[in-house]
């Protein structure tokens, strides 16, 4: 069995999609009072939501064919983009280990993207 | 109580707290294994009904196919132990536990559905999961 690149492009986007979930929900969380209208007009934290069931959606069909010990770790480049956005809207500092790690990841991502054809 | 039994015991306190963290994070990572055993279980019996599954039915999939179901449903259990966790614990400890959550994926997929885990595919797994621990590491620059 192998894992057909269509599947892996469904992973990569699900993850670009799920780190905008973090995003919104941290943004969202950042606003919030101790009500539960608080929680329940919050806009942000609904997209975030939204966001996260959507990257879902594309992880199951992602999933549909292909394995799962290339799929599952490929969720991992989720970390990459948040970081990303961590550094762009939060200003968080991008430290020598999370350069490393990031490293490490996509040098393993590229490990399985040989192993999968 | 002195100043200084008080110190120890707020810092024993604090001690007993990050390990019930790290215990949870453990546990958590162990939940979310099996939820993605459950979800790509799921997403076969869908590639199996439908010709060509499309986001639509992936998305109609989780609330109707039980394996897609059962896998969310305990994905999210994991999810919300986690933010409890993280609440109490130091992250740069978590990020390496975290990370076991690929390596449980891999041998079950391994065990399960037979997947090979030769070559390449160890190593990059490998890779991911130091990189993942790595990321939560302090560093000032």
């Amino acid at each position: 069995m192998t894992t057909p690149v269509s599947s892996m492009v469904l992973v990569v986007t699900g993850s670009f999609i799920g780190s905008f979930g973090a995003v919104l929900l941290k943004a969202g969380a950042g606003r919030l009072e101790r009500s539960m209208k608080s929680v329940i007009t919050n806009w942000r934290l609904g997209i975030g939501v939204v966001a996260y069931g959507l990257s879902s959606v594309f992880f199951v069909l992602a999933n549909t064919k292909g394995e799962l010990t290339i799929l599952y770790p490929l969720v991992s480049l989720g970390y990459l983009w948040t970081l990303l956005w961590a550094k762009l809207f939060f200003n968080e500092p991008l430290t020598k280990f999370k350069f490393m790690g990031i490293g490490l990841i996509l040098v393993g991502v590229f490990c399985l993207k040989l192993s999968g054809g | 109580m002195s100043t200084a039994t008080l110190d120890a015991a707020t810092m024993e306190d604090a001690h007993a707290r990050r390990r019930k963290a790290l215990i949870l994070v453990f546990f958590c990572t162990l939940i979310g294994a099996v939820s993605q055993i459950l979800i790509k279980t799921g997403a076969t019996v869908l590639a199996q009904q439908v010709s060509h599954p499309s986001l639509v039915s992936a998305a109609v999939g989780m609330f109707t196919n039980p394996y897609l179901f059962a896998g969310y449903a305990l994905y999210g259990v994991s999810a919300v132990l986690m933010v409890l966790a993280l609440r109490d614990g130091q992250l740069s400890m978590l990020y390496p536990v975290i990370a076991l959550t690929y390596v449980w994926v891999a041998v079950l997929s391994h065990f399960i559905f037979h997947e090979s885990l030769g070559g390449y595919r160890f190593g990059g797994i490998s890779l991911i999961v130091i990189g993942v621990g790595v990321l939560g590491l302090k560093g000032d620059k």
